[in-house]
C-alpha cells in the first residue's frame, strides 16, 4: 500500500509538480521520547516526553512513563519545538513575485478592510510547502498595500484547501500607518532619501474619518450595507485585532494614541524599527510588537550596524511582548523565521526567549494561544523534531513535523528536484 | 592650422573695439569719439592681488588701462576723480556661468520603449556628444542679470550651454551694457565644456550611467583620433568640431570630489588636462584631488544648517551631512593650503548677492584674502588664457575694475562702482553724504526729535514728539532727503531738503497739515555711532575632525599594518580545521600557523574558544557602486565598474562587520554583455582607487534570462527579446571581436574600439566572464558559444538551475557562484532549489555562495551554513564556498581565501563556529590591518552620538542667530541588486 502511494507520488507528483498530499488525521497516539523539549513559553524540558492523541497534547514532562500503545519516537539528543509561526505574510497569495498572474496580494483601494485574504489563500502553493521542512507550520496570511490593506486569516500549512487550512478566519485588519518622513520620489527627480511628508496630517485625518465613520455606522439602527465600514466592527468589539505597520517613534506614538482613542480593543505594532525608543509608552499601553526582521539593513548610516539584529532584544529587555516577522522580505524567506530569532539570540537574548518570539509570544499576539504556540496539555500537537538547534541553520534539520497531530510531509517540490537530479547523476555514474 | 585661425579671430575681435569706425552712421555726426582720459587718483590699487599700490593713480582711455602707478602723469584731457581713502580692484570673472544662454528644453515624448538610435544625422552616433554647439549661437545679452552680476563685483563671465556630455564651446562676455556685441564678446569660443550628464534634448538611451558616460568620453577621443587621420569617409560635424576645439581650455563639469577624480582620469589617458568644476567637498579626498594637478572651478554654496529643532526630524540627517555643513566652508582654505589652484564660481549659489557672505565665511574659516581675490581675478583669467586682458589692471588690460570703500571682503566695505570696459556702473553713490544721527526739528511751534539710523544710502527714520512715536516715512536719494510724519488728530507733516554738506544742520522746506509752507531745519543733537556687531567675526569656528571616509563610522586615521599573534584559536585552513592553534600575522601576511608560537613583539589576541578563518569573499556584490547597469546598449563591454566605486558607501563597513574582506563588484544584468567588474578589498577609508584589489585579474559580467530579455518591464524595442536572440548577440559580438583582433594583430590601421578590445581580451584568455544565469537551456547555450570561440566561461553566477547541468559544467570547467536558498521571485527561478550548491559541488564544480544583496553580503557565513543543512555538504567544504572557492573563481587563491603561511593576512576572528547563526565577527583584517574591531565599533558609536549632539547644538545656535536653515532630509546611498535600473 505504501509502495503504491510512492509510485503514485512519483508518477503524479513529479509529472504534475503538485504539492505534497496533506497528511490524514492522527489515527493513533504518538509519543516523542527523550527529547529536549522547548515548550514555547520560555521553559525547556530536558530528556522530556510529549504524548499526543487526536491532534491534542495529552501529556508532557520529564518523568513520564513510556506509553505502551501507539507510535513511539525516540528523539534522544534531538529537539522538539512548537511549530514556528510566520505572521504578517502574503503566503499563498502570491506564488512568483514577477509573474503578475500569480499575484493576489494587493487589491485596489486605500481603505479596504472588507477584502479578505483567506478566500484567495492557495493551500497548494509550492512556496507554502517549502516552509514545513524548516519548522514553519503556521502563518498569518496578510493582504498588502494601501492604507488599510484588508483582513488577514491564520492558517496551518498542510491543507487541501483554504477552509481546511484556516485556524482563525478574519483575525485582524492590517493598516499601514503613513510616514511623517517619506522617501524621495526619485523617478520624479527628487533625491532618494527620506524627506518630510507634507501630507502626513491629511493622511492621518483620512484614517481618523474612516474609523469615526465605521464607528458611527456600527451604531446606526437602520443600515444600508457599507462593506468597508461593516468590516471594521470587529475592531471595536474586540473580535478582531488591529495590526498597525509603523516604524518611527512619532508614527507609532500617533498610531497607538489614535487607535486607543478610536476604541480599538487589540492593537499590535508590526515593524517597530524605532519602537525601542518608546518602549515605556508601549508597555504602559500594553501594546505588543511583531518586530522587524533581524536580517535587514540599518535604515540610517549612523545606526549601529547590528541594530536590526538586536531590535528584538531591546524590546524584550524593555518588558514588551514580542514576536518576530519578516514582512519586508519575499514570501519564500519565511522559511528562515527560525534564523531571524537565532540572529537575535546571537545578540545576547536568551535562547528560549528566541523560541518564544516564534511560537508562544506570536500565538498570544495573534490570539491563537488557546490552541497553538506552546506545548501544553490540551493544546494542538503542532510541533516538530529537529536534529539540533532549530534557530541555527547549521543544525536545523527536521526529522518530523506534526500539525494538529497529523504527520506532515517534509518533502517539497525542491526536495523532489534534488533527489531527481542526484538520481540522474548516480544513474549515469557521474 | 586651427590655432592660426583662432589667433586671426582674436586679432579681428580685439580690433573690433574700434572697428565700428568703418560702419556708416546716419543718426548724427560721426566725429564724436571720446578720446579723453579718466584718472582715478589717491586710491589703493590692486593691480593684481599681490601687486598693490597705495595712493596710486589709474589712468584709462577707450576702455583700457593706459597707466597705473604711484606717479602717473595725468594728461590734460583727463577727467580726474579723487579716490582718497578708497580702493580699486580688478572686477571679478566667473568661468562657469549660464549667463545669457538659454537652458535647452527637455525633449518631448519618451514612450515605454527606450530609444536606442540617435535623433540626429551627420553628427556623432551619440546625441549626447555635441561639441559642435557654441554658446554664442544662442547667446542673448541679459542686461538685468548683468546688472546683478556687476553688483556682486563681476566684470566678465564665461557662459556655456549646460547640457550634454560634450557641450561645445563657451562665450566670454564683458558685462558692459553700453557696448555692442562686437565689443563685449571677448571670445566666442572661450573654452570647451564636458560633463557626465546626458543631454535633456535627446531620449537616446546610451549612456544610462556614470560609467557609460565615462566610456563614451574615452571612445569619443579614440574616434576623434581615427577621424582626424582621415579614416572615415563620411562627415561627422561633431568630431570635426571636437578636433577644431582641441586648442581651447577644456573644462569638465564634474560636480563632486569623486567626479573630479573621474574626469581627471579620463584626461590623463588622452593627454588632456581639464580644468574641473568641483562640488565643494574636495577637502574629503584632498590628497587625491591634489594629485590631479587640475585647476578647479569651485562653487561656494556652503550648505545651510538643518533645522534640527524637532528631534524626530533631526534623526533623518546623517552625521556626514551635519559634518559637511560644518566643514564645507573650510574647503577653499584646505585646497589653498594644499597648493591646489582654483577659481571661485557663482555656480550653485541662489543669487550673485550671496557671493560676499559665502566668501567672508570661507575667509573666516581660514582662506586668505589674497587667495580669495586671486580666485576671482587672476586665476580665472589664466584659466581662460586671458591674463593681461582681464583679471588685473596692468597696462593694456581692459578697464574692468571696482571702486570700494575699503578692503573688498570686509563686512562693512561698500562697493561703489563697477567699471566694465571703461563703462561706469554706480552700485552705490560714493559721494553720498552721511545724514545719520539724532536731530531736532522745530516746526509749527513744536520740536520733534528725529533719529536717522541704518545704512548710509538707505537710512531709517524714527520721529518722536516727546515720548510719542509718530508714523513716519523717509526717502533719501541723490542728496534729497524727504521726511513725512503723522501726528494724531492733527495730520501729516512733510519736509524736504537738499543736503548740502555734513555740517550738522539740514535746512529744508516744511508743509504742515493745513498746507502752510515754511522753512524748517534739522539740527544735530548727537552724531551717529555704528553699533558693535554682536557676532564677532574673528571668532574661529569649531571644525569637526575629518575621518576616513568622512562618514559616521569613518576612522580617525587609516588603519596601519600590525603584527598580531592569535593564540589558541580554532583555525580553518584551506582543507582542515585545527584546534588550539596559533596564527602569527606579520608584514601583512600570514607569517606562521602552528602551536605555541612565540609572540616576539606581536600584539597577542587570546582566541581561546574562538575561530580564526580567512576573510569572506563575496564573489557577487553591488555595494559601494554609484551605478550598476549600463543598459543603453545590449552590450556595454566598454564600461568599467572600477570607474564608479564609491568608497564612502556604508555597505563596506557593514560587510567588514560580517567578516567580508573582498568582493567582486559586478555590473548588473540589464544586458547580455555587461560591464567590466571591479574586485575590491574592503579597505574602509581608502579612496575609490585604493579599494581596488591590486593586480587582480580582469573580469566582465554577462547575463542571461529574463533581465536581458527585459521580460519584467515594459520595454519591447531592444534585441534580444528571447533566449534565442541572446545566443545571437553573443555570436555576433564574438565574431566581430575575433575579426577586430585579427585586424589589430595584422598591423593594419584599425579604429580603436573599447568594446571590441574588451571582448578580444576574453577570446585571448586575458579576461574572464562571470555570467548571470538561471535556466539550464541558457547555461548550456553559453558554454557552447564559448566553446565555439575556443574559450571557457569562468563563472556562472545566480546559476540556480546549475544542478541540472552540473556534469556539463564540470566538463566545461566553469565554476558556480550561487545563492543558498533564493527562489520564487520570478518565473525563471521556479526550479531553483537550496540543494543546488550541494549537487554542483558533488559533481565537481567549484561552488561559491554569494550575495547580490547588501543585506545578505554581511552574513554570508550563515548562508554557507545553509549549505550544510541543504544537501549535507561537509562543514569545511561549505566554508570554502565563501572563502577559498570564490578566491579560486577570481584567480586570487594564491593570495587570499584560506589561512596558509605566506598568504595575505585577510582574516576574521569569530566569536563562535563561523557557520553558526551565533557567530559574530570580532576582528576583520586585510593585509594585516584591522579594518573592523567590535570593541572599536562600540567606541565609534559613542563618538557618533557625541558628535551628532555637538553639531545639533551648533545648528540650533545658528538658527537662533537667525542664520538660514533648511528642512532635514536624508541623503541615502542607493543599494543595488543585479536588476536595479
Amino acid at each position: 500500500m505504501k509502495k503504491l502511494f510512492l509510485i503514485i507520488a512519483i508518477v503524479f507528483g513529479v509529472s504534475l509538480n503538485a504539492q505534497q498530499t496533506p497528511a490524514p488525521p492522527q489515527s493513533e497516539q504518538i509519543a516523542i521520547i527523550g527529547a529536549t523539549i522547548h515548550v514555547g513559553n520560555g521553559e525547556v524540558i530536558e530528556n522530556g516526553t510529549i504524548i499526543f492523541t487526536d491532534g491534542k497534547i495529552t501529556s508532557i514532562g520529564a518523568d513520564l512513563m513510556a506509553p505502551t500503545i501507539g507510535t513511539m519516537i525516540n528523539a534522544e539528543g534531538k529537539h522538539v519545538y512548537p511549530g514556528f509561526i510566520a505572521p504578517s505574510k502574503p503566503l499563498g497569495l502570491v506564488e512568483v513575485d514577477a509573474v503578475r498572474a500569480s499575484d493576489d496580494q494587493d487589491e485596489i483601494g486605500e481603505m479596504i478592510p472588507h477584502v479578505r485574504s483567506i478566500i484567495a489563500y492557495n493551500a497548494e502553493s509550492k512556496v507554502v510547502e517549502s516552509m514545513r521542512p524548516n519548522g514553519v507550520l503556521i502563518g498569518q496570511v496578510t493582504p498588502q498595500g494601501g492604507t488599510i490593506s484588508g483582513t488577514s486569516s491564520i492558517v496551518q500549512f498542510d491543507a487541501w484547501n483554504w477552509e481546511d487550512a484556516a485556524i482563525k478566519t478574519d483575525d485582524g485588519i492590517h493598516m499601514n500607518w503613513p510616514n511623517f518622513f517619506r522617501r524621495g520620489r526619485w523617478w520624479a527627480g527628487e533625491p532618494r532619501g527620506f524627506r518630510p511628508n507634507e501630507n502626513y496630517g491629511k493622511e492621518m485625518d483620512d484614517i481618523k474619518m474612516f474609523f469615526d465613520n465605521s464607528d458611527a455606522y456600527s451604531k446606526a439602527e437602520e443600515k444600508e450595507k457599507n462593506l468597508p465600514f461593516a468590516a471594521m466592527e470587529g475592531l471595536f468589539d474586540g473580535s478582531k485585532r488591529l495590526y498597525i505597520h509603523a516604524h518611527g517613534e512619532k508614527e507609532i506614538t500617533d498610531a497607538v494614541t489614535f487607535a486607543k482613542a478610536a476604541g480599538v480593543q487589540h492593537i499590535v505594532i508590526v515593524g517597530g524599527y524605532r519602537a525601542y525608543r518608546i518602549a515605556d509608552f508601549l508597555k504602559e499601553n500594553n501594546i505588543p510588537v511583531l518586530v522587524n526582521v533581524t536580517h535587514s539593513l540599518p535604515k540610517m548610516e549612523d545606526d549601529d550596524y547590528d541594530l536590526p539584529y538586536k531590535l528584538p532584544k531591546l524590546l524584550v529587555d524593555a518588558g514588551l511582548l514580542v514576536g518576530i516577522q519578516n514582512e519586508e522580505m519575499g514570501n519564500f524567506q519565511a522559511r528562515n523565521m527560525g534564523f531571524y530569532a537565532g540572529q537575535a539570540v546571537a545578540q545576547g537574548l536568551d535562547k528560549e526567549t528566541g523560541i518564544k518570539m516564534l511560537t508562544g509570544n506570536t500565538a498570544k499576539i495573534l490570539g491563537i494561544d488557546d490552541m497553538y504556540g506552546t506545548l501544553e496539555v490540551g493544546k494542538s500537537a503542532t510541533l516538530f523534531i529537529s536534529e539540533g538547534d532549530a534557530m541555527d541553520m547549521r543544525t536545523n534539520q527536521l526529522t518530523k513535523a506534526y500539525i494538529d497531530g497529523r504527520d506532515v510531509s517534509l518533502e517539497t517540490h525542491q526536495t523532489k528536484l534534488w533527489k531527481r537530479y542526484m538520481g540522474k547523476f548516480e544513474r549515469e555514474g557521474k | 592650422m586651427r590655432l592660426k585661425l583662432l589667433a586671426l579671430f582674436l586679432f579681428v575681435g580685439s580690433v573690433s573695439l574700434f572697428a565700428q569706425d568703418y560702419f556708416p552712421i546716419n543718426d548724427g555726426v560721426k566725429a564724436k569719439k571720446n578720446n579723453n582720459y579718466m584718472a582715478f587718483t589717491n586710491a589703493k590699487i590692486y593691480v593684481t592681488p599681490t601687486q598693490v599700490i597705495n595712493n596710486g593713480t589709474l589712468l584709462i582711455k577707450n576702455g583700457k588701462v593706459v597707466q597705473v602707478g604711484k606717479s602717473v602723469s595725468i594728461p590734460k584731457n583727463a577727467v580726474v576723480e579723487d579716490l582718497e581713502g578708497k580702493s580699486i580692484y580688478p572686477s571679478f570673472i566667473d568661468v562657469f556661468s549660464g549667463f545669457g544662454v538659454e537652458k535647452p528644453k527637455r525633449a518631448p515624448g519618451g514612450g515605454r520603449s527606450a530609444q536606442y538610435e540617435p535623433t540626429r544625422e551627420g553628427f556623432y552616433w551619440n546625441d549626447h556628444i555635441m561639441p559642435e554647439n557654441n554658446a554664442i549661437g544662442s547667446f542673448k545679452y541679459d542686461a538685468k542679470k548683468a546688472s546683478d552680476l556687476r553688483k556682486a563685483g563681476f566684470g566678465a563671465v564665461n557662459a556655456n550651454i549646460e547640457d550634454g556630455i560634450a557641450r561645445g564651446t563657451g562665450v566670454l562676455v564683458a558685462l558692459n551694457d553700453d557696448a555692442s556685441e562686437a565689443q563685449r564678446i571677448l571670445s566666442d569660443k572661450s573654452a570647451q565644456y564636458f560633463s557626465f550628464e546626458k543631454s535633456v534634448t535627446s531620449p537616446q538611451s546610451y549612456p544610462g550611467s556614470l560609467m557609460g558616460a565615462m566610456a563614451l568620453m574615452r571612445q569619443l577621443y579614440y574616434d576623434m583620433d581615427w577621424y582626424s587621420k582621415g579614416n572615415v569617409e563620411t562627415n561627422d560635424r561633431s568630431l570635426e568640431a571636437l578636433i577644431a576645439n582641441k586648442g581651447l581650455t577644456q573644462i569638465y563639469a564634474a560636480g563632486d570630489n569623486g567626479n573630479v577624480l573621474r574626469a581627471d582620469k579620463i584626461g590623463d589617458q588622452f593627454g588632456v588636462q581639464y580644468t574641473i568644476l568641483g562640488g565643494g567637498d574636495e577637502y574629503q579626498f584632498i590628497d587625491d584631488i591634489k594629485a590631479t594637478n587640475a585647476k578647479l572651478i569651485l562653487p561656494i554654496n556652503f550648505p545651510d544648517a538643518y533645522d534640527v529643532s524637532n528631534p524626530y526630524e533631526a534623526e533623518y540627517i546623517e552625521l556626514k551631512d551635519m559634518r559637511h555643513w560644518n566643514m564645507a566652508p573650510s574647503n577653499p582654505k584646505v585646497l589653498a593650503d594644499n597648493g591646489v589652484e582654483f577659481t571661485i564660481t557663482l555656480h550653485g549659489l541662489k543669487s550673485p548677492k550671496d557671493l560676499k557672505d559665502k566668501l567672508m565665511k570661507a575667509i573666516t574659516y581660514g582662506l586668505s584674502k589674497t587667495k580669495a581675490l586671486e580666485a576671482l581675478t587672476t586665476v580665472p583669467a589664466e584659466i581662460l588664457g586671458k591674463t593681461g586682458e582681464i583679471g588685473s589692471l596692468q597696462v593694456g588690460s581692459q578697464a574692468n575694475f571696482l571702486i570700494t570703500s575699503g578692503e573688498i571682503f570686509d563686512k562693512g566695505t561698500i562697493l561703489y562702482e563697477n567699471w566694465v570696459q571703461g563703462t561706469k556702473d554706480i552700485i552705490q553713490n560714493k559721494d553720498i553724504k552721511d545724514v545719520r544721527g539724532d536731530y531736532n526739528l522745530a516746526l509749527g511751534g513744536s520740536t520733534y526729535s528725529v533719529s536717522l539710523t541704518g545704512s548710509i544710502d538707505k537710512p531709517k527714520a524714527e520721529i518722536k514728539k516727546g515720548d510719542e512715536k509718530l508714523d513716519s516715512k523717509i526717502d533719501y536719494s541723490a542728496d534729497w532727503l524727504n521726511l513725512s510724519f503723522t501726528e494724531d488728530k492733527i495730520g501729516s507733516y512733510r519736509w524736504v531738503a537738499h543736503v548740502m554738506d555734513n555740517s550738522g544742520t539740514i535746512k529744508g522746506k516744511a508743509v504742515t497739515p493745513n498746507g502752510d509752507e515754511s522753512t524748517a531745519t534739522l539740527t544735530l543733537t548727537k552724531a551717529f555711532e555704528e553699533k558693535e556687531d554682536e557676532e564677532k567675526a574673528s571668532e574661529a569656528p569649531q571644525l569637526m575632525a575629518l575621518t576616513y571616509p568622512n562618514t559616521g563610522y569613518g576612522y580617525a586615521s587609516k588603519p596601519k599594518q600590525e603584527t598580531i599573534l592569535f593564540k589558541n584559536a580554532t583555525v580553518w585552513t584551506g582543507e582542515s580545521i585545527l584546534e588550539n592553534t596559533d596564527v602569527l600575522v606579520k608584514g601583512g601576511k600570514i607569517s606562521k600557523v602552528g602551536k605555541d608560537l612565540k609572540a616576539g613583539g606581536a600584539t597577542v589576541v587570546d582566541a581561546t574558544g574562538k575561530h580564526l578563518t580567512a576573510g569572506i569573499i563575496d564573489e557577487h556584490t553591488h555595494i559601494a557602486a554609484l551605478s550598476v547597469n549600463e543598459g543603453g546598449h545590449n552590450s556595454s563591454a566598454e564600461v568599467r565598474m572600477a570607474d564608479v566605486v564609491d568608497p564612502t558607501h556604508p555597505g563596506i563597513y557593514r560587510d567588514l562587520a560580517g567578516g567580508v574582506t573582498a568582493a567582486q563588484l559586478l555590473h548588473g544584468s540589464a544586458n547580455p554583455i555587461g560591464g567590466q567588474s571591479a574586485i575590491l578589498r574592503l579597505k574602509w577609508g581608502e579612496s575609490a582607487e585604493g579599494l581596488l584589489f591590486d593586480n587582480a585579474p580582469k573580469f566582465i559580467k554577462f547575463a542571461l534570462g529574463e533581465n536581458v530579455k527585459q521580460s519584467n518591464w515594459g520595454s519591447y524595442s531592444r534585441f534580444p527579446q528571447t533566449r534565442m536572440g541572446v545566443e545571437q548577440v553573443y555570436t555576433d559580438y564574438f565574431q566581430r571581436a575575433k575579426e577586430y583582433d585579427t585586424q589589430k594583430k595584422s598591423g593594419q590601421p584599425f579604429r580603436y574600439d573599447e568594446e571590441m578590445e574588451t571582448l578580444a581580451e576574453i577570446l585571448n584568455g586575458e579576461r574572464f566572464i562571470s555570467c548571470h544565469s538561471y535556466v539550464q537551456s541558457e547555461i548550456n547555450m553559453m558554454m557552447k558559444v564559448a566553446e565555439k570561440f575556443d574559450f571557457r566561461v569562468n563563472t556562472f553566477t545566480h546559476i540556480l538551475e546549475g544542478y541540472k547541468v552540473a556534469d556539463k559544467m564540470a566538463e566545461h570547467g566553469v565554476g558556480g557562484g550561487t545563492f543558498s536558498d533564493w527562489w520564487a521571485y520570478k518565473y525563471e527561478v521556479n526550479d531553483a532549489i537550496p540543494y543546488n550548491a550541494a549537487i554542483m559541488h558533488s559533481e565537481g564544480v567549484t561552488v561559491a555562495i554569494n550575495s547580490d544583496d547588501a543585506e545578505m553580503s554581511r552574513r554570508l557565513n550563515q548562508e554557507a551554513g545553509k549549505i550544510v543543512k541543504y544537501g549535507g555538504v561537509s562543514e569545511i567544504e561549505a566554508w570554502k564556498m565563501v572563502t577559498l572557492n570564490p578566491a579560486k573563481l577570481l584567480h586570487l587563491d594564491d593570495r587570499v581565501g584560506s589561512i596558509e603561511e605566506g598568504k595575505d593576512a585577510d582574516v576574521v576572528l569569530w566569536s563562535d563556529h563561523p557557520l553558526s547563526i551565533y557567530a559574530l565577527a570580532e576582528k576583520t583584517l586585510i593585509e594585516g590591518k584591522v579594518y573592523f574591531d567590535r570593541e572599536k565599533d562600540k567606541e565609534m558609536r559613542e563618538a557618533i552620538k557625541k558628535e551628532r549632539n555637538l553639531l545639533i547644538g551648533m545648528m540650533l545656535n545658528e538658527g537662533k542667530k537667525g542664520g538660514p536653515t533648511r528642512t532635514p532630509v536624508q541623503s541615502e546611498k542607493q543599494t543595488f541588486e543585479c536588476d536595479t535600473q
